[in-house]
């Protein structure tokens, strides 16, 4: 019988042996990042993880955490090691060259053709 | 809930600065810089092993708070007053339990397994927010841990919100938002003892009584007491000083608790409206620092009861281990 408040505990056989108890690597098996779909027509972004044994498993504890509060009408889990990323140090290759008006709408000025070809034609 | 402002360091500091040392000065110019101007740091980013070590230690605490530190408010789902009471509590405990998932994967981030933490944690050497080594005795001490503990959390885990270690910050963001029923429900439960009848009312005092030391420890010794948290505010490591974070949580929740007509076992607890500043006996930290040790009332239940947790989940985690799934293994990667 232990000494504590709680009934629960106390039914409890605490410590049957002194061995310390050491979880193994992996015992909690492996990674999943879950995306969250908060209604149909957005896109799924990511919000986190869970430990998972498979992929299956890793919707259903993805469920729990992450579709508990607010909206969500899918989720979807991918394991951790199969996402293939750029190296966060090499951000400056995203560095935009200022002189890029040639594949951005705002570098054509259609308008001000229009009007200068109506303004002939009168 | 439960980021203890508090996070207690191992005696090895002498060796990890001798590594801190051997940190590229250009690169650490370059971690500063990108800190100072507000910008998060994520993990496959460079940064010092120092800033490394220090935040796994942060994260991991505030991990193992939230998991213990529902050992306490668990003990009280069977005998919650009401379907309501019993509800919320059900749904809090579960939160919880989340915040530590959430958390663990954040400092898993960082280069530390989980298990590895929580081999740690059944080891003794990784701590838990100290106010969990004190035990719920009656159901005042539930309301009591629901508002006032909760609300020191969240005082320290909005601060840490806006640190610069990207998973944490996101994980916190969504804890704080968590944490807002959290509050809300323990006020209403604390609301409804302080008003109700003597009895009631003379339950929630002596539970106030007992908790208001181990609150006043919650966000760790006096500044003048601790030396080393320069460093870690520059990086944006820890957001706000113990005595600043103390303060501001008195400021907002003494007015809350003595509009109730409860009163505060400290002769000395006022506000000195020249400063600004909350003036109070000292709590005792030997005490405190005691009960870190492992001395204090519900310590080795508490990791006992872990411990059991672990040993008799083995058996379903080994069951649901399927061959192929742990070909590639990876921690998290945001």
């Amino acid at each position: 019988m232990n000494d504590s408040l709680d009934p629960r505990v106390n039914r409890l056989t605490l410590n049957k042996t002194d061995d310390p108890f050491k979880v193994e690597e992996g015992e909690n098996w492996n990674v999943f990042e879950v995306f969250h779909q908060e209604k149909r027509g957005a896109h799924h972004e990511h919000v986190g993880c869970v430990h998972a044994p498979d992929a299956g498993l890793a919707l259903v504890f993805a469920k729990e955490q992450y579709g508990r509060r607010k909206k969500c009408v899918n989720l979807w889990v991918v394991r951790s090691a199969d996402i293939l990323a750029f190296n966060q140090e090499d951000e400056d290759m995203f560095a935009n060259n200022l002189e890029k008006t040639y594949r951005d709408a705002s570098g054509f000025k259609v308008m001000e053709k229009i009007n200068k070809f109506k303004a002939k034609a009168k | 809930m439960y980021g203890g402002g508090y996070i207690f360091d191992e005696p090895n500091r002498v060796q990890q600065r001798e590594e801190q040392l051997h940190d590229d000065p250009e690169k650490l110019a370059a971690f500063e810089m990108r800190i100072a101007n507000g910008e998060k740091i994520e993990p496959g980013d460079w940064m010092p092993a120092e800033y490394r070590r220090q935040l796994i230690r942060l994260i991991e605490q505030h991990a193992h708070s939230e998991i213990i530190g529902a050992l306490p408010e668990g003990t009280w789902i069977t005998r919650a007053p009401g379907f309501k009471r019993k509800l919320a509590l059900i749904a809090k405990v579960q939160d919880e339990i989340g915040h530590g998932q959430l958390l663990y994967n954040a400092a898993e981030t960082l280069g530390k397994s989980r298990e590895a933490m929580i081999n740690d944690l059944l080891s003794g050497k990784s701590k838990y927010s100290n106010v969990f080594n004190y035990p719920a005795e009656t159901w005042a001490d539930v309301t009591v841990i629901g508002f006032l503990i909760d609300a020191a959390a969240i005082v320290n885990q909005v601060a840490n919100a806006k640190g610069s270690y990207g998973p944490y910050c996101r994980a916190l963001d969504r804890i704080c938002y968590e944490e807002s029923f959290h509050l809300k429900q323990g006020h209403d439960a604390f609301i409804e003892l302080a008003t109700g009848t003597p009895d009631q009312k003379a339950m929630l005092q002596d539970a106030l009584n007992r908790w208001w030391q181990p609150i006043m420890h919650f966000f760790g010794p006096p500044d003048k007491a601790s030396s080393h948290s320069e460093k870690l505010m520059q990086w944006k490591v820890k957001m706000a000083s113990n005595d600043d974070m103390r303060n501001q949580f008195l400021d907002a929740y003494v007015p809350k608790i003595q509009e109730l007509g409860l009163t505060l076992p400290d002769p000395l607890l006022k506000k000195n409206e020249e400063t600004g500043r909350w003036e109070y006996s000292d709590p005792d930290w030997d005490l405190f620092f005691e009960v870190i040790k492992g001395n204090g009332p519900c310590n080795k239940e508490r990791l006992d009861v872990r411990k059991w947790a672990e040993e008799h989940g083995r058996w379903i985690r080994k069951a649901l281990m399927k061959p192929g799934t742990f070909e590639r293994q990876a921690l998290p990667v945001a």
